[in-house]
């Protein structure tokens, strides 16, 4: 079979296999063409239509590979395969009916997709991409608590973990109170579960109050104390003088923290922790966010809900939860700006305690709005500190009901999509900077995202072996970088959690539909960007004119601008 | 770094409180020498009543705190003057020539609640014994929420006034009492009848002379109702297909005429027709209705397509029911109620319905635009809702909605500053709305039948808007500003239900008094409410304006250029018939009976191929422009209806960022153009800019609306309170652990 043209290759992308096949498009039907896939994507194109139709669809974004119809299946176009993607498309191609035809598609599609279930290496160890950035350097843990001011004489660095036998999911990296030894911290961290003690994330530059993140307390049915851990928290409160009583936000419901004692786990009691107080913020878990999603993409594709649109999609409660996690991060947020200290967890400390930590430090520090500053954030409070990537996608696993598996990621990157959106000017990336983020979270194009913490990353050698993110990103950044940006160096942001400004991201949930995908190119920033080129094209020709002017300025006394008096002329407005 | 005040999850506003007790006043007053606080009055407005010490709650729950002040109520307006001088800082940075921050017209109160006893309870005109209530609701027409307490006033002031603001707010009235009047008999001329060079105002033969010779239409100036001898409802002049007589107009007093709107460059244009009255089926009015008919295909020249809006669109009453509903999301009394209300925002949105009446009006515009535009056949919109309180039908309301909507996504010259206030003079003032009606300024009940149908014109318009920034001349702003003008009882735009109304209420009251008749300023004289820095805020800065000729080939390509708005060679539909359709014909008996008929028009669908072709090309913001209609694109008038709530303001945020940085670069690039120019000597520019607001940089403060204060506004974040949830039923899922508690490594 004749190879198909024009196929897009990554360095070490290889070419498996060719097919006529016909991609039946919800939104234009029947498209006959031909399918190529790599060891990478899938990538289809079509043969009348002209434009010609294509798909590209890196095979990781796949979660599960259906056969549909059989061979004695009626019907045109019954017969072929059901492709559902993890990013909120699904995909149908009809075959024709005869000698098995599918057979060798979806095993080679099935085997690619899957890599990890079929002991073969995910792409991003294959890729041979190089670009002039290194991303792999963006994040340096002890640069970036310099940046902090870290360590002072309240709050110490320490290599306990270096071995990662303190907490296999922590990094090896952690900053703690000064007076807590290390001996201490193993004491604590016997009581935390999953050994996930209360470390440092940030520290006001000002009020010098701190954003601890940690586990759930083992306390247990039988409600155990234990008095290291009570006189660490202490020890955390005490070392910012401001702080009466340590503000410990339990991202849960409070019924769910009460229900984890059955399993080992709970929350601060009041006894026990008379120095804190203990805020509930009503988050739900991964499960339920699953779920909502998934209600979210019944209503949005293939056709968006048109009558009820409104109350299908309050029905879904997606936006409600963002609500929470936002209100959640605007009361630290809060909290802290007042000059109090605060411990964030949920029960791991990896899923709801990142977005909290993460949104809230983005609330109060406009470092982290800039391009390399999001990065650090993502680096630091996701991937260093043990957000279960490798679980909440499945990269390259083929258990596509797997239980673990949640969009937590997502929704953070939706909640700073809301901040942008309420902040126009704040943030120095642009929409398609976190597009660009999630589509690599599934890709696995890059090793950024790939597997659980830095533990096994280290064993995988996956900064030796793979390329990262930021470095394509960094690469070509002119594209991501948000017209409107203007620097301000010391404002908290807080936006306002209220339905009334929540929007669904249309953009991203609902791109794949060619008539919601046409609206979306904002008009406001294209003309500003047509706007900023006209300007730029006034100034080169004022500075032409100054030019061919000059002999005739320097004759005529009465012209009353200089050059450089021009100069500063046209300089004012800005 | 900003520091907060500490406190927990309830969010206490520092704000512009006052603790000064009724006594601490008295003392403070005699102090100062009993400082005077005269409101400031305009010509001809005279103080009715006032009470002093009344306290101005600001809005927040429990706690009992406002600023003390004198209310006053006016033959123009109710008005708060606060005892604290407004300091510059928190002063807005633009305001209103005729109206304060704390004014409120009288035109612009929609309910007024009173509280006694912790209970609330909605006051109606007309019923007011000698007792008053401790404390005052004011809901404005405009959104605004005012709560006054008049607890420590002087028991026979607080009386007085509440007895004054009810009676002249909420009692029927006649239209002689409207402000308008003494304002316009006290004004100097020079203050009340400049006009707005620009417009057409459409009053004259001459108006619509330039409009039909600017649109090339093949119809003529109809002036047989000249001294309006043949219909009060209708204006002197108007224009009619050239097969229509006098005789023909004079036979039914107006009705079952088609009135010219626009033409299409392809020859066909748009018409409105009010409905014959109800007549027996003898013939004649048939035969008459089929000359019409005729006349408008120009003699078979041109298919004719009608579109009877009764069938497919809301009726007024429905109308004012959904806006009533809309309305209440966001006349909001407490923090409470806010975050309460926020649990159900999307469905109680959805449940009121205005929004999909929005979607309506836009969707059957497009279809009309579609017949224009794609299969260029003229149409003409008919409007036969049996309203019992208005046995006589015109094609003033819906039918108003529908014509300009066509016309601003068709020609691009409506969607200019000047073209737009023409659109509205020539569709909506010289097209007979009943302004005075449907807006119920003078709470006749029996007579009136409020809707607020210009309302929803506006609504779609910004729907428009902010979907397709760059193609319209004007701002948010400038809608949402002309949005409230409508509330100001000082506009002849208005305040009347027809030209003939106004014309004859402007003629001096006693047949003796000599005078000349009074001129009330239109709305469109702007500088009345703002001056020009104010106004320049209403230029939208992203406008993409058409592009400027050379002066020569200016005069001969000029029309040609603005006619250019078809999709070049989309004749997908096929070819229309000459003559009107058939299945309309055997419809005819029924629409001009005036009976309701079943749907016959399936709705839409058929403008999906219009959709295509216009989507497959790059957008020109200069030629056809189509509304989005899925469910997301559809959305509120944020500016409009959030503006007053203290809750729902972006501190430092929203849209409004981005329309400063793009006025800042517009002003810029102004400065860059003039000085070019000056430099090279020669006036040739190739891009026209409009003058936008280039003042100093806005505030980064400045709230979504640029006319009010922003102390309103507190520093402290807004954290939703009453987080208890809706999401009672996610099965199971909910008290699942994250992960199965053990077990499972760390991969």
């Amino acid at each position: 079979m004749e190879p198909l043209a024009d196929v897009p290759q990554l360095p070490g992308e290889e070419r498996i296999t060719d097919k006529d096949i016909i991609y039946i498009c919800p939104f234009n039907g029947a498209v006959k063409g031909k399918v190529s896939i790599t060891n990478y994507r899938l990538f289809f194109k079509s043969f009348e239509v002209d434009p010609a139709m294509t798909l590209d669809v890196p095979l990781g974004v796949i979660s599960r590979i259906e056969k549909m119809g059989g061979a004695s299946s009626r019907g045109e176009n019954s017969y072929g395969l059901d492709i559902t993607c993890k990013d909120m498309r699904n995909l149908r191609f009809a075959l024709k009916q005869e000698g098995h035809s599918r057979r060798d598609i979806f095993e080679l599609l099935f085997r690619y997709a899957f890599p990890l279930s079929h002991s073969l290496q995910l792409f991003a160890f294959l890729s041979q991409e190089k670009f002039s950035e290194n991303g792999w350097n963006v994040y340096n843990t002890i640069q970036e608590y310099q940046r902090q001011g870290l360590p002072n004489n309240k709050w110490r660095i320490t290599f306990v973990n270096e071995l990662y036998d303190l907490c296999d999911t922590y990094p090896t990296i952690l900053m703690v109170p000064f007076k807590a030894t290390d001996e201490d911290l193993r004491k604590v961290s016997a009581f935390r579960s999953r050994n996930r003690i209360p470390v440092v994330s940030w520290i006001h530059p000002v009020n010098q109050a701190v954003i601890m993140r940690c586990s759930q307390p083992l306390v247990g049915m039988s409600g155990k104390r234990n008095k290291d851990d009570e006189r660490y928290l202490d020890t955390i409160r005490e070392a910012n003088g401001q702080t009466a009583k340590l503000t410990i936000y339990d991202a849960r419901p409070n019924v769910n923290a009460v229900a984890n004692k059955a399993t080992g786990g709970g929350y601060e009691g009041e006894d026990a922790y008379q120095n804190a107080e203990l805020v509930f913020l009503d988050i739900h878990n991964i499960h339920v966010m699953r779920e909502s999603l998934k209600k979210l993409k019944d209503i949005v594709y293939p056709q968006v809900e048109e009558t009820h649109w409104l109350s299908s999609l309050e029905s879904t409660h997606w936006l409600e939860h963002i609500k929470l996690v936002l209100a959640g991060a605007i009361q630290v947020a809060d909290k802290l700006s007042s000059g109090n200290s605060v411990v964030v967890h949920c029960s791991d400390g990896w899923d709801r305690t990142a977005q909290l930590t993460s949104l809230s430090m983005l609330m109060l520090d406009s470092y982290y709005r800039t391009m390399t500053g999001f990065q650090v954030l993502v680096q630091k409070e996701w991937i260093s500190f043990g957000h279960k990537f490798s679980s909440r996608i499945g990269h390259g696993d083929k258990n596509h009901a797997d239980a673990d598996r949640s969009p937590i990621f997502v929704q953070f990157i939706d909640c700073v999509w809301q901040m942008t959106k309420q902040f126009p000017t704040a943030f120095e990336f642009n929409e398609l900077f976190l597009m660009t983020i999630l589509d690599n979270l599934y890709s696995c194009r890059f090793g950024t995202f790939l597997y659980n913490c830095e533990s096994v990353r280290d064993n995988m050698k996956v900064k030796e072996k793979t390329v990262s993110l930021w470095s394509m990103i960094n690469s070509e950044n002119g594209k991501y970088i948000n017209p409107f940006y203007s620097k301000e160096s010391s404002r908290v942001l807080y936006p306002v959690a209220s339905m009334r400004h929540l929007e669904l991201w249309v953009s991203y949930y609902i791109r794949w539909n060619p008539r919601i995908r046409q609206q979306q190119q904002n008009p406001v920033e294209q003309r500003y960007m047509e706007m900023l080129a006209l300007r730029d094209q006034y100034l080169k020709k004022l500075e032409e004119l100054q030019i061919s002017d000059s002999p005739r300025i320097a004759n005529n006394s009465n012209s009353p601008a200089s050059p450089t008096q021009l100069v500063h002329h046209v300089q004012t407005p800005l | 770094m900003l520091s907060l005040g500490s406190g927990g999850g309830k969010s206490t506003k520092p704000s512009f409180v006052s603790y000064v007790t009724p006594e601490d006043m008295k003392i403070k007053e005699k102090e100062e020498g009993l400082r005077s606080k005269h409101p400031y009055l305009l010509p001809g407005e005279v103080v009715f009543c006032s009470a002093n010490h009344v306290l101005k709650y600001t809005q927040e729950d429990a706690s009992q705190r406002g600023v003390y002040g004198t209310l006053l109520c006016t033959n123009f307006k109710i008005a708060f003057i606060s005892d604290e001088s407004a300091s510059q800082e928190t002063a807005p940075p633009f305001r209103n020539k005729l109206l304060s921050e704390n004014d409120i017209p009288l035109t612009c109160v929609d309910h007024i609640y009173g509280v006694s006893d912790e209970k609330k309870k909605l006051i109606i005109g007309g019923q007011v014994k000698s007792k008053y209530p401790s404390k005052l609701i004011i809901q404005c027409k405009d959104l605004r929420v005012f709560h006054f307490s008049l607890t420590y006033a002087k028991e026979e002031e607080a009386k007085k006034i509440f007895q004054g603001i009810v009676h002249h707010s909420l009692e029927p009235k006649s239209l002689k009492c409207v402000f308008a009047f003494s304002y316009c008999e006290t004004a100097s001329p020079s203050q009340a009848s400049r006009k707005s060079s620009l417009t057409l105002m459409f009053e004259t033969k001459e108006d619509w002379s330039v409009e039909l010779g600017r649109t090339k239409g093949n119809c003529k100036v109809s002036s047989a109702n000249a001294d309006y001898v043949i219909s009060e409802k209708l204006p002197q002049f108007f224009v009619v297909p050239f097969a229509v007589s006098d005789d023909d107009i004079l036979r039914f007093l107006g009705k079952g005429i088609p009135f010219w709107c626009w033409s299409h460059h392809s020859g066909c244009a748009l018409f409105k027709m009010a409905c014959l009255p109800t007549i027996q089926e003898d013939g004649i009015s048939q035969k008459y209705m089929h000359r019409m008919l005729d006349a408008v295909t120009q003699d078979q020249l041109c298919p004719v397509k009608i579109e009877d809006l009764s069938s497919c669109l809301p009726a007024l009453q429905d109308l004012q029911l959904s806006y009533n509903k809309f309305k209440q999301l966001f006349l909001i009394d407490s923090t409470t109620e806010f975050w309460v209300s926020d649990m159900k925002w999307f469905s109680s949105l959805e449940n009121s319905g205005w929004l999909e009446i929005i979607r309506q009006c836009l969707m059957k515009a497009v279809e009309i635009v579609d017949y224009l535009e794609s299969a260029h056949t003229s149409v003409l919109i008919v409007e036969s809702f049996f309203v019992p309180a208005v046995p006589e039908e015109h094609c003033s309301d819906l039918c108003c909605v529908l014509s300009s909507l066509v016309q601003i996504m068709l020609d691009p010259y409506y969607r200019t500053r000047s073209g737009f206030q023409s659109l509205i003079q020539k569709e909506w003032v010289a097209g007979g709305h009943s302004f005075l009606d449907r807006c119920n300024h003078l709470y006749q009940k029996e007579k009136e039948v409020p809707a607020p149908v210009f309302l929803l014109f506006l609504e779609c318009v910004w729907q428009l808007l902010q979907q397709h920034a760059p193609a319209f001349q004007f701002s948010e702003t400038y809608l949402t500003v002309l949005s409230d003008s409508i509330n100001i009882p000082l506009f002849s735009t208005f305040l009347f239900n027809s030209q003939h109304h106004r014309d004859t209420a402007m003629k001096p009251g006693h047949p003796e008094a000599q005078r000349s008749p009074l001129n009330f300023p239109s709305v469109w004289d702007w500088s009345l409410q703002f001056d020009c820095k104010a106004q320049s805020l209403f230029t939208n800065p992203l406008y993409v304006a058409k592009p400027i000729q050379d002066k020569a080939l200016r005069k001969t390509s000029h029309q040609k250029h603005q006619r250019q708005l078809s999709l070049p060679n989309t004749l997908s539909k096929p070819s229309p018939r000459k003559g009107f359709f058939k299945e309309e014909t055997d419809n005819l008996k029924k629409i001009f009976l005036g009976k309701r008929i079943s749907k016959w028009l399936n709705p839409t669908e058929s403008s999906k191929e219009l959709y295509e072709s216009w989507q497959r090309k790059p957008l020109d913001y200069q030629g056809l422009l189509l509304p989005y209609l899925d469910g997301p694109s559809v959305r509120v008038w944020m500016q409009r209806y959030l503006r007053w709530v203290p809750e729902a303001q972006i501190f430092g945020g929203g849209s409004i960022t981005t329309v400063n940085r793009v006025l800042e670069l517009a002003s810029e690039i102004q400065d860059l153009q003039k000085e070019v120019e000056r430099r090279s000597c020669r006036m040739n520019s190739s891009t026209a800019w409009t003058q936008v607001y280039s003042g100093p940089p806005l505030s980064a403060r400045l709230s979504s609306f640029p006319f009010t204060a922003t102390h309103a506004w507190s520093f402290k974040p807004a954290i939703p309170s009453s987080i208890r949830q809706s999401l009672g039923s996610v099965s199971s899922l909910a008290d699942k652990e994250d992960d199965d508690c053990q077990g499972s490594g760390v991969l």
